[in-house]
């Protein structure tokens, strides 16, 4: 991260800072990845408890609440709601979710038990006890969702995959030799700067982000079936974390070749993601898209299209604008 | 060097811009001795195209001489007197070698513009949107030329520049309409719009073997043109224009017919005032009075070829006609590199003599104006032909 954070504004460079004080904090007071497990077992027990006790005895319940008894159907729903996120959070599948939809799940409760307020023997007092019992647990579930979520995008790694394949017309042999050969890559792929290869096999790789700001990532090849596969992916300590290929499959009766381009870049959370961001814009496909359609004009008719330096009168600013991301 | 730009909706000017220069490796450089407008100009002039900016050169049917050749052009030298195709098309890829040229894959820088609009991208055009690749036009002194070594065809000494320039656009593309109707000998043709490009379907459609062809505008100077290559003639505001053609084909209808009209159809009546208002509620982008027509007029079994130029949706249009009488609908930008020296060669043997379309003849200043006669179809407009090294030209 050295080189993004040295070339970073000052300003974004103290949030960073701020961030990493924060969970280092959250690491002394022990809010581990454990502690985490272990509220998310609490929750769900709880909600299975509160659950079965709705859908068994909701009468009962509901005079405990101060609800009166005469919301039986409402209560049995809500249990069978309880039961069913409870679940959830004790399968640990997809936590961040279903800590979400427990939040959600609150807010239901919070709304029936204002409106149990109109019911003739409502009994204020309990009600208000009982919201008040909701709002903890409200707290504690939102304190688990933002902690899943935040954990959800730290630990998902090249979720973001793109596919995208155009028909061109030249051999899986003429394509794959002018790809493998590293170096021909910045003449189609807009935002590279430069590749080198080196003698261990492995590859650095230079992409300009914006302004002067360069991103770095070195790569390997982990499989290469000549003229019609590679496949890379990042070492660690890149800035830039991906892995993705190219294949070559032929079209047919002298139709050419069928490139289809896969890569699966790290999350957009963080550092990273911004970095990614400042490359890709919001769109890594269609920008994957058109180094795509620029290699086959490259090989089909020797040059890209473009009218980039060509005349025109005198532009609006939206004009400027939208021209200048022309190619 | 001066240029006419778009400058908005039915605006547009004459500005000083910087003179071109070359690019890619396969590109020319024009100086433009003559070039003209285009009926299909004035769908960018009243604002139907989308993605025109401010600024932007116009112009698609254009010729000049080479002054500046790229590394990559081997067949043209400095100096060659040469018209150019509207569609700009590389040679190379899987639609050029169908010779579907206005559909080139490679000649469109924005093409996931188009993509968008449209499923696929065709060719990049000369002046005509960014969507269509946002190329510099030739309603200019100079204009580059990208995939030069394809496009642009040397003409001979011995004819003008009036009697080439239209092999640029409008005498392809009415000869296409034309080539598209699968003319038997001897059957009907009728024509919707005697335009530029309507008279030379006509003209083609006779010498594809018709044996009649119906014109079908409002306009007398217009019908005039029209009859004197051989049309008969109907005002559509006199008469009942579906009638007259059941009539005059005793009932069955005409074997093809033709729409030179496209977007921006002119009709009367309710119909007319139904699109007017589809189209300023941005309900439909096209105006297809004409297409509705054609369609309910055509044959069983007749084909309907559509050189006019639609753009966008359009509604309420009989589809149900279209199937249950087993029409062929045949259209597309003309594939203009396919055509160009069959038709010089018609041109050299004096079957078809191109500048009796013609009706104003102007210098650069004058540009702006004559988008708004063209466009009210004032002064018995029908063709503008222009010399843009010339201020300006003697009127007629």
């Amino acid at each position: 991260m050295s080189a993004v954070t040295e070339s970073m504004p000052s300003g974004e460079a103290r949030n960073h800072a701020t961030v990493t004080r924060l969970e280092r904090l959250a690491e002394q007071t022990g809010l581990d990845r454990l502690d985490q497990r272990r509220i998310n077992r609490a929750l769900g027990w709880f909600s299975v408890g509160l659950g079965l006790a709705q859908i068994l005895a909701p009468r009962n319940l509901g005079r405990l609440i101060g609800a009166g008894e005469d919301h039986e159907t409402v209560m049995r729903l809500c249990g069978l709601r309880e039961i069913a996120s409870g679940i959830g959070l004790l399968s640990e599948r997809a936590p961040a979710a279903s800590a979400l939809s427990r939040v959600a799940g609150d807010t239901v409760d919070l709304a029936l038990l204002g409106a149990a307020l109109r019911s003739p023997d409502a009994h204020p007092g309990r009600l208000l006890v009982a919201a008040t019992t909701v709002l903890g647990v409200t707290a504690v579930d939102l304190y688990a969702a933002g902690r899943e979520a935040r954990t959800a995008l730290a630990e998902a790694d090249e979720d973001i995959p793109v596919r995208v394949s155009l028909a061109i017309n030249a051999s899986p042999e003429r394509l794959y030799e002018f790809w493998r050969n590293f170096e021909n890559l910045p003449r189609f792929m807009q935002h590279l700067q430069s590749v080198t290869r080196r003698s261990d096999g492995t590859s650095h790789w230079i992409s300009k982000a914006s302004g002067d700001l360069c991103l770095e990532w070195d790569s390997e090849v982990v499989d290469d079936q000549p003229n019609s596969l590679i496949a890379w992916r990042t070492l660690p300590g890149s800035q830039v974390k991906h892995h993705g290929s190219v294949l070559f499959e032929p079209a047919g009766d002298g139709k050419g070749t069928i490139v289809y381009v896969d890569v699966a870049y790290a999350a957009p959370g963080g550092q990273r993601g911004a970095a990614l961001a400042k490359i890709f814009g919001s769109d890594p496909e269609l920008h994957i898209a058109r180094d795509l359609r620029s290699l086959k004009q490259l090989l089909e008719t020797g040059e890209i299209a473009t009218t980039r330096g060509q005349s025109s009168g005198a532009r609006s600013l939206l004009g400027r604008t939208l021209t200048r991301s022309e190619p | 060097m001066k240029a006419l730009c778009w400058q908005g909706i039915h605006e547009v000017g004459i500005e000083e811009v910087p003179d071109p220069h070359l690019i890619n490796p396969r590109d020319a450089i024009l100086k433009v001795t003559t070039t003209a407008i285009c009926g299909s100009d004035l769908h960018l002039y009243d604002g139907y195209v989308p993605s025109m900016y401010r600024g932007d050169i116009l112009g698609h049917e254009f010729m000049g001489e080479v002054v500046e050749l790229g590394s990559g052009v081997e067949n043209l030298a400095i100096g060659d007197r040469v018209v150019v195709p509207f569609p700009i098309a590389c040679g190379d890829c899987f639609f050029c070698a169908k010779e579907l040229f206005s559909l080139c894959e490679n000649s469109n820088p924005n093409a996931h513009l188009a993509e968008k609009f449209w499923g696929h991208s065709p060719a990049g055009l000369f002046g005509y949107s960014h969507m269509l690749g946002g190329y510099a036009g030739g309603q200019a002194q100079y204009v580059r030329v990208p995939f030069a070594d394809i496009g642009p065809m040397k003409v001979p000494d011995h004819l003008s520049d009036e009697q080439v320039l239209f092999l640029s656009d409008i005498l392809p593309t009415g000869y296409m309409a034309a080539e598209n109707c699968n003319i038997e000998e001897g059957d009907t043709v009728a024509v919707w719009g005697c335009g530029p490009v309507g008279l030379f379907a006509i003209k083609s459609a006779m010498l594809l073997g018709a044996g009649r062809v119906i014109a079908i505008d409002r306009f007398a100077e217009r019908l005039h043109r029209a009859a004197s290559v051989g049309a008969h003639t109907l005002n559509y505001e006199e008469i009942d224009v579906a009638e007259a053609l059941r009539e005059l084909t005793g009932g069955r209808g005409p074997d093809s017919c033709i729409d030179a009209v496209g977007m921006e159809a002119h009709m009367p009546g309710v119909h007319g005032a139904y699109d007017r208002i589809k189209t300023r509620l941005k309900l439909e982008t096209d105006r297809p009075g004409v297409l509705r027509q054609a369609i309910m007029a055509c044959r069983n079994g007749g084909t309907l070829s559509i050189p006019g130029v639609y753009g966008g949706v359009i509604d309420k249009v009989p589809f149900g006609a279209v199937v249950n009488k087993g029409i062929t609908i045949k259209t597309g930008q003309t594939h203009v590199h396919r055509y160009m020296k069959p038709l010089l060669a018609r041109i050299e043997n004096g079957e078809i003599d191109p500048p009796f379309v013609i009706s104003h003849r102007i210098g650069m200043e004058e540009i702006p104006q004559a988008y708004r006669t063209f466009r009210d179809k004032q002064d018995e407009c029908v063709k503008v032909v222009v010399k843009p090294w010339a201020e300006r030209q003697a009127a007629g």
